[in-house]
């Protein structure tokens, strides 16, 4: 087309390495004190008897620092260099860059602080307490005003279907957080929702499940978008598949909530609605998932030699089956089984380690060479290496959960012919001993993998810089 | 819910469904076009786009969850105020299935409500039953083996704060019962509190301090033989424990039952009366009448 330019201006790289590095950084945290928790479920002991160790402290660190940590600083890194690159100008502001960059970190260090000292809203996935809520209101607003700023400005014609992802992803999660945050504060780190009861229950759900679509699934989306086709070398499959698939993944997406609450005190009619509309889901969110397959379509040899193509293609497997197995979790009589059990942790790291992990580390084997301007990683076998462990990690991992979890699910309703239950609930703690150990060491193998990747981006990064011209790139600052 | 919010959740619903159906249909195309004409023309960072038409086995897939939606909300409530030809609701499917229980378990119930419990103790298959409610019920604050914890009565021992009998077992089931052991410190002060420990702990025969004992004599006399009674065998009707057969339910030593003088005690077993109904309380008290037999 000819409104397309074909010189790209010199670009913001100094926050997209920084955030790339600090995906790397979190990443090992967040994982490290997952594969902690997993272990105080096998040996209780090791929590030292330390209120700060607790199960229940530590939880909430080790989902704020996968999701927030990890998976936020893995967006920011790739969005603001994807809006950069596919709208070919430098991003609006380096300040308010470095604003973004630095005010994440602070958030982050904050939920480090105060989750293991037991500052807690409660609310799942949102638990920071309402002067963080505040900073990261700022931050977001800020990383808004940045991304759509620069895309404002771009020299293309269109815009990338990459940042329509990026773009709902940053609007929705700002709505959601400023929605489900409501609260009145009552001293400095402590606050309470100014919703109650079920109203409260759905607002936390409707958030919940929209922090999976649009913050792990809608972000992670324009990653995909982006890193695939160009890993593959290859044209995007269908443009038509992107607009169906993206409008419905945003319209349907925001009604899915009701499933967390299947059987409780939320009204008939809206368990209903979530669970029809997350039937509906299924199509959308394979949309994604086929785009991104038959994007390699002609270019399958490349796996053969390309472990990060290998990333990107495996977590597009991962990211299809999770979405199939949500849709079939929330129909009602499947609910009544997995709700409340293992199942449900298995299916999230299905998504988390398969999907919004893997393309993450995927992205950033791809990008990281680029904006350190490195002829490429230190070493493609190390990164072939944690594609292996990635993948078995994560397959121990949901593997046991699975048994786990429809393991509970018999134990519970079994009931024998006088009336009673079969089994008492510690009865079903016990049989699910096995199944922390495997996702104990499934989680391990995982984060070994991050391990490896540390030392290879460490060498790749005291490695001589390219030596060949590429002016497209030049690092800024 | 009013009409409007009824009428408002409805509209929003068919208007989500029909535009999510527009979507899938205004961008349908099934002719695949020359290979080397077919890209959008847009290029991103040498990204190109195809622009090949949606697989077939996606759009009927997509076309037909939309037409179990359509299918489900017309079956089941979900469109506001309208409860669905099935006439389902959440809370009748939970009826129903405790009207089938009941129906199933009513006769044994009763054979075994006729029962006296000591001899329903005996009967094996009552004593199953029983052991399965206490698991589910009982074995939170009672251990799986009711043999009790911290603040928890050992249900298999001989010592008893309301009584052993299965008439006032299946009371204590069936009520609850809320103990109320006063704080002393005010009246007794930190030596006071001393003193009576001390000569509680001599009740059992154990070694202490005589003279710290004997001060506390005088005080247990005025503060606590209301309850414990003048020889520190406790009273049933009460709950007030035996204080000389060396069982502690809060510990026995020496800082614990200061501990317990000081702030009082509120120990609480709650009432089962709705959760397990009678009937069952009565299997399930002739179970914990047994574990003392053993």
């Amino acid at each position: 087309m000819s409104s397309t330019p074909q010189e790209h201006p010199e670009y913001n790289l100094k926050v997209v390495k920084q955030f790339a590095i600090m995906t790397v950084v979190w990443g090992i945290v967040g994982m490290a004190v997952g594969v902690f928790i997993a272990a105080e479920l096998v040996w209780p002991d090791i929590n030292m008897h330390l209120q700060w160790f607790h199960f229940g402290r530590l939880r909430p660190l080790h989902t704020n620092a996968v999701i927030f940590a990890f998976g936020g600083c893995a967006l920011f890194a790739t969005s603001l260099y994807v809006v950069q690159r596919t709208s070919y100008t430098r991003l609006l502001s380096d300040s308010l860059a470095s604003f973004v960059f630095w005010g994440w970190q602070l958030v982050i260090l904050l939920a480090a602080i105060t989750l293991p000292l037991g500052y807690t809203s409660t609310k799942e996935y949102a638990e920071l307490e309402w002067p963080i809520d505040i900073l990261i209101t700022v931050v977001w607003v800020a990383y808004a005003v940045l991304f759509f700023g620069t895309i404002a400005k771009r020299r293309t014609s269109h815009i990338y279907v990459a940042n329509w992802f990026f773009g709902a992803f940053i609007i929705t999660v700002a709505m959601l957080h400023l929605i489900n945050s409501a609260a009145v504060p009552v001293t400095t780190w402590k606050s309470y929702s100014i919703y109650s009861g079920a109203t409260d229950a759905m607002i936390q759900w409707w958030y919940g499940h929209n922090a999976v679509g649009f913050f792990l699934t809608a972000g992670f989306l324009g990653m995909m978008y982006y890193f695939v086709p160009k890993q593959a070398e290859r044209p995007v499959y269908s443009y038509r598949l992107s607009i169906v698939h993206f409008w419905a993944l945003v319209g349907v997406y925001i009604w899915a909530g009701p499933h967390h609450l299947h059987y409780t005190a939320l009204p008939d009619w809206t368990q209903s609605l979530g669970m029809v509309m997350s039937l509906i889901l299924l199509a959308p969110s394979w949309g994604g998932m086929i785009n991104g397959m038959m994007t390699l379509s002609g270019a399958w040899h490349k796996l053969r030699t390309d472990p990060i193509l290998r990333f990107l293609v495996v977590s597009l497997s991962f990211y299809g089956m999770s979405t199939f197995e949500g849709p079939m979790m929330a129909i009602k009589t499947v609910n009544a089984m997995s709700h409340y059990t293992d199942w449900t942790i298995g299916h999230v790291h299905s998504g988390a380690l398969g999907w919004v992990a893997m393309v993450s580390i995927g992205s950033l084997y791809h990008l990281i060479p680029v904006v350190f301007h490195k002829d490429g990683m230190y070493s493609t076998k190390l990164i072939n290496t944690h594609f292996w462990l990635s993948t078995i990690g994560t397959v121990l991992y949901i593997a046991a959960l699975w048994v786990n979890g429809i393991l509970q699910g018999l134990m519970w309703r079994a009931y024998n012919a006088d009336g009673t239950l079969t089994y008492s609930f510690v009865e079903s703690v016990e049989a699910s001993y096995p199944g922390y150990i495997v996702r104990f060491i499934g989680g391990a193998i995982f984060l070994s993998g991050m391990l490896i990747m540390a030392y290879n981006v460490y060498k790749t990064l005291q490695s001589d810089d390219k030596t060949s011209e590429a002016p497209v790139i030049q690092g800024a600052a | 819910m009013t009409s409007f919010w009824s009428g408002y959740i409805i509209v929003l619903t068919i208007i989500s469904l029909i535009l999510v159906t527009w979507i899938l249909f205004a961008n349908r195309k099934t002719e695949v076009r020359d290979d080397n004409s077919r890209t959008t023309g847009h290029v991103y960072d040498g990204i190109e786009e195809y622009d090949n038409p949606l697989p077939a086995w996606w759009f009927k897939m997509f076309v037909m969850t939309i037409l179990f939606a359509v299918g489900y909300l017309i079956a089941y409530p979900g469109m506001g105020n309208f409860k669905g030809l099935l006439g389902w609701t959440q809370v009748g499917q939970w009826q129903n299935e405790m009207d089938y229980a009941a129906e199933k378990l009513q006769p044994i119930l009763d054979s075994y409500a006729a029962t006296d419990m000591d001899a329903l103790a005996n009967d094996k298959a009552a004593m199953k039953m029983g052991a399965r409610i206490f698991a589910n019920n009982c074995s939170q604050c009672h251990g799986a083996d009711a043999k009790g914890s911290y603040g928890f009565p050992n249900l298999t021992d001989s010592d008893w704060l309301y009584g052993g009998d299965a008439a006032t077992l299946k009371t204590t089931i069936l009520h609850g019962r809320n103990a109320a052991m006063p704080a002393w410190q005010a009246a007794l002060g930190d030596q006071g509190i001393k003193e009576v420990a001390q000569y509680v702990i001599s009740l059992s025969g154990r070694q202490v301090n005589q003279a710290l004992a004997d001060a506390g004599q005088s005080k247990f006399a005025m503060f606590c033989v209301a309850c414990h009674g003048a020889d520190g065998t406790g009273n049933k009707f009460m709950g007030a424990p035996n204080l000389t057969d060396n069982v502690w339910l809060y510990g026995g030593s020496p800082a614990m039952i200061e501990h317990t003088l000081r702030a009082g005690r509120n120990g609480r077993m709650p009432s089962f009366q709705d959760l397990l109904q009678e009937q069952k309380i009565h299997v399930v008290a002739a179970y914990v009448k047994s574990l003392g037999n053993k």
